[in-house]
């Protein structure tokens, strides 16, 4: 035993790890036992070779393997490449009875695997109204009417000729953790957060697209967006906001947008819920009054305690979370560990994260990694020397407008624990002397 | 379009700069991309609906038909009388909306009358969206606003009628910000 218990800890990613399903049970039914009985079998399977520890002469090093001493494989076998082999658990997943129909459902991304602020575009998170489709670019048409001196319709590569830009923006579902407002309800940081990616989107700024249509500057107000799909998904913008930092966008991590995230054309309205995002876009008509669509007039929508509902909460305010050691994680060893996350704020930059190891009653700043941009994913990082007993971890985000992110307490004491949208409370993963971390409420 | 302007800009200082009595004209003209839209393709594609209801088609639409319809597409998901299904409850509000377990239904919960129409033409039914006539779609809203008590089962829906009706909870929506 004195010899396995310098080694570092390892983290396991929820729900799927390097262990095998009989190894994870192995460690559910208690770090110690497995310390003591399993550990050498298991780091056998771990590390794919025969025998266990390096005192003894790691066979990983001493015995050449396969990819060694044969030629690999050739150029171009995938011409579109794929992750590998042993990454095939990291995959985006529906909650098990969160809808009735999978055409109109919510797709997870798994934070728990990624590193950085990028979504690779595989795993970004999916919410269809009514399912997605694959359009044929050249089919696909883009009118701008309305309060405008001339109505158009653009084809793609009209769209494409113009003048682009790219810049990297979080989209946040509004309804993310929103199976969270009463009680704990999911076990990982996959179901409680995974409706949140973060991308470089590339494309046009709707303003240039407005300015030469003639927008009636004195009667325009709102802009509507509608998407091709058949819910021909529609949402209304302020014109201030459209004529801001709003993107027609086709590009999505230096390729075209993933027909799941819209193809061939999306909106980007940075720092807003993703229902506004419209997918498929092929309309944007210009108002003096919004429209009160069915997803704005009737979902997302704030429901309060008295009855009454905050209507317009568009923007995404600041939040962050603890994406390792996460719900369904194992610590398989105290010792150091790094407490890594992900914070945001539809208003801008994230200033600051504190993080907490004792269910925040002290807490210490974290490291935010570049970049920071506005309204981006940031990356935090802390080190932790865990000593093997149980803690609470929190992480609480700052952004530049001084903005805090709420504790559940504060965030119910104004909102109740009806609601379904806007959830940006403060998160808690409890962490058992096992090393189990499981999803808890902290007041 | 900011990067246009700019270009204006420069070009209007170095007019300036150079002393030219005429301003040079614009490095680039304006994109003019696209092209202008033919009337019959902009009414295809006009969709939505206000909520003071301007955009609403002509036509109408009686609450027996509206039933027909309602058992024929919706139904099987919003449940015969429309709830009790498994898709959203849609009638027969009996909790307050601040009630712990609030009914949120057409009646006790929407704002306007509008989006119900708006809705169903561009959505419903949710396997052949778009395949309804406006006769339908004013059918359709007559039984769903007839379910939720609020028009009389002899009203003949159609534009100025939805628009003229006042929904129950008009006023429960507070707007935080602009949208």
């Amino acid at each position: 035993m004195s010899q396995i218990t310098p080694r570092p800890g390892r983290i396991q990613r929820a729900p799927e790890g390097f262990l095998s399903p009989e190894q994870i049970r192995e460690v559910s039914a208690g770090r110690r036992d497995f310390l003591r009985t399993a550990f050498a079998s298991a780091s056998m399977v771990v590390a794919g070779t025969s025998v266990a520890r390096a005192a003894d002469g790691d066979p990983a090093i001493l015995t050449l393997p396969e990819h060694s001493t044969t030629l690999g494989r050739p150029v171009a076998e995938r011409p579109y490449g794929a992750p590998s082999q042993f990454e095939a658990g990291l995959r985006r997943r529906e909650s098990p009875g969160l809808t009735r129909v999978a055409g109109s459902s919510v797709s997870f991304s798994p934070l728990q695997g990624l590193f950085g602020i990028i979504t690779p575009s595989g795993l970004h998170f999916e919410r269809h109204h009514q399912g997605w489709h694959d359009i044929d670019p050249a089919r696909h048409r883009l009118m701008i009417n309305g309060l405008v001196k001339e109505a158009r319709v653009y084809t793609m590569d009209d769209l494409m000729r113009l003048p682009s830009v790219s810049r990297i923006h979080f989209i946040e579902c509004g309804a993310n953790t929103g199976m969270e407002w009463g009680n704990v309800a999911v076990p990982t940081v996959q179901y409680s957060h995974g409706m949140l990616s973060c991308s470089e989107f590339t494309g046009v700024p709707l303003s240039v697209l407005l300015d030469d249509c003639g927008i009636d500057r004195k009667r325009a107000k709102f802009v509507l967006a509608e998407g091709a799909d058949g819910s021909s998904m529609t949402r209304t913008i302020s014109l201030d906001r459209a004529l801001d930092d709003v993107l027609v966008a086709w590009g999505q991590n230096g390729e075209m947008l993933r027909p799941e995230n819209g193809y061939p054309l999306r909106l980007v309205v940075p720092g807003v819920q993703g229902v506004s995002w419209v997918k498929w876009l092929r309309r944007i008509e210009v108002g003096d009054q919004p429209w009160a669509t069915k997803d704005e007039a009737v979902h997302y929508i704030d429901l309060m305690p008295d009855g009454t509902h905050r209507q317009y909460t568009s923007i995404q305010e600041c939040k962050s979370v603890i994406t390792t050691p996460s719900g369904g994680q194992t610590l398989l060893d105290k010792g150091f560990h790094n407490i890594t996350g992900l914070a945001w704020s539809g208003r801008g930059k994230v200033k600051r994260v504190d993080v907490s190891v004792d269910g925040g009653r002290n807490w210490r700043t974290a490291r935010l990694e570049t970049p920071v941009l506005s309204k981006a994913l940031t990356r935090f990082n802390i080190d932790w020397v865990w000593d093997g007993s149980p803690a609470i971890l929190q992480s609480r985000a700052i952004d530049e407008t001084g903005y805090v992110q709420p504790t559940y307490a504060q965030l119910r004491a104004v909102r109740g624990t009806r609601s379904i949208y806007h959830n940006n409370a403060i998160q808690s993963w409890k962490l058992a002397d096992s090393g189990d971390v499981s999803n808890v409420q902290v007041f | 379009m900011d990067w246009f302007r700019i270009l204006i800009k420069s070009a209007a200082l170095t007019a300036l700069l150079t002393g030219c009595a005429t301003p040079l004209p614009p490095l680039i003209e304006a994109p003019k991309l696209g092209m202008p839209v033919a009337a019959d393709t902009l009414t295809a594609q006009m969709l939505n609906v206000f909520p003071d209801g301007r955009g609403l088609p002509s036509g109408q639409g009686s609450v027996a038909e509206g039933a027909r319809l309602f058992a024929r597409h919706c139904a099987g998901c919003h449940g015969k009388d429309g709830r009790g299904g498994t898709a959203e409850e849609l009638t027969g509000a009996s909790r307050p909306l601040d009630h712990s377990a609030a009914d949120k239904t057409i009646g006790s919960y929407w704002p306007y009358a509008t989006t119900l129409f708006d809705f169903i033409r561009r959505a419903k039914p949710m396997g052949a969206p778009g395949t309804l006539s406006a006769d339908e779609v004013y059918a359709l809203s007559a039984w769903l606003l007839h379910a939720n008590g609020l028009i009389t089962a002899d009203t003949m829906l159609d534009a100025a009628r939805l628009a003229a009706l006042r929904m129950p909870n008009r006023d429960g929506f507070l707007w935080i910000e602009a949208p």
